[in-house]
């Protein structure tokens, strides 16, 4: 988890996921898509797959490039618990504030119905 | 609002603007009086700031003023007790609080400064949670614990992309 992590920290390598996700690609369209010079963009997709994020194969020549799911299937999995946490909170927060809103129209009726009396 | 249960989820987001920082935000159906209310009143925060089901909030103690510290303190229900706190750095009634932070179990590598922003806009406030970590390794470690604030790396765009791969 900690290598995917950091494999993505790094802005290009996560641009790179990013356009994988449109199907797998030869490096050469990537450095044209990424306006990086090649050997930037082949040591990000280096260091992508030695985490485990991306796979090549070679077809005359093209090395191409194609995401695997497991270690993102993973990450989903930690990222979903830590929303869960706070979103737990915050839809906690959230009964709290209607109950504050609630309040306030309540003191505003009566000082209204005060007056009107 | 039931209605909006599951969208609600989709309404926070978190991201890495640089690499020391993570933000979180979450728009709430509320003025920012009170929105601002709910994260400084000690009785209203110990309602809903508890993390995960099961744990509860004993201690809040909160001296809203420039100079004034804050302790929280959570208990689980194996009685496992996590604290933290700080100092106010700032404070812009109801806009803006600026603190230090820092947990008992210091698993931040070391003191975080936290910086919270109420914005209102057609009686909704958009909260804007930013924690700044003393490095970018101090960050990384924070992201391989599972609770509280600076968990978050800006990965709420992978979201997208897991879904698209799915």
């Amino acid at each position: 988890m900690e290598t995917t992590f950091r494999a993505l920290a790094e802005p290009h390598r996560f641009q790179i996921v990013e356009l994988l996700r449109g199907g797998p690609q030869p490096v050469g369209e990537m450095v044209d898509q990424l306006g990086l010079r090649q050997p930037q963009v082949s040591k990000h997709l280096r260091v992508l797959s030695e985490a485990g994020l991306v796979d090549v194969r070679i077809d005359a020549q093209r090395r191409i490039y194609a995401l695997r799911p497991a270690p993102l299937q993973e990450l989903e999995v930690w990222l979903e618990r830590y929303r869960r946490i706070w979103e737990g909170s915050f839809q906690r927060l959230d009964a709290v504030l209607e109950e504050l809103k609630a309040g306030e129209a309540n003191a505003k009726k009566k000082r209204r119905s005060r007056r009107d009396r | 609002m039931n209605s909006e249960g599951p969208t609600n989820t989709g309404g926070l987001f978190v991201t890495t603007p640089s690499d020391r920082e993570i933000v979180m935000t979450r728009v709430f159906r509320a003025p920012r009086r009170l929105v601002f209310d709910a994260w400084t009143k000690p009785e209203l925060v110990k309602r809903w700031l508890l993390g995960p089901p099961g744990w509860a909030m004993p201690v809040c103690e909160i001296d809203l003023r420039v100079g004034g510290a804050y302790r929280f303190e959570w208990l689980g229900q194996d009685g496992t007790v996590m604290g933290m706190g700080g100092i106010y750095r700032e404070i812009v009634i109801p806009e803006r609080i600026v603190n230090t932070q820092l947990f008992d179990e210091d698993w931040t590598g070391g003191e975080t400064l936290g910086t919270l922003l109420f914005v209102e806009h057609d009686g909704k406030t958009t909260l804007t949670n930013k924690v700044l970590y003393s490095s970018r390794e101090a960050r990384d470690a924070a992201l391989r614990t599972n609770m509280a604030d600076g968990v978050e790396a800006g990965y709420a765009r992978l979201d997208e992309i897991l879904r698209s791969m799915a």
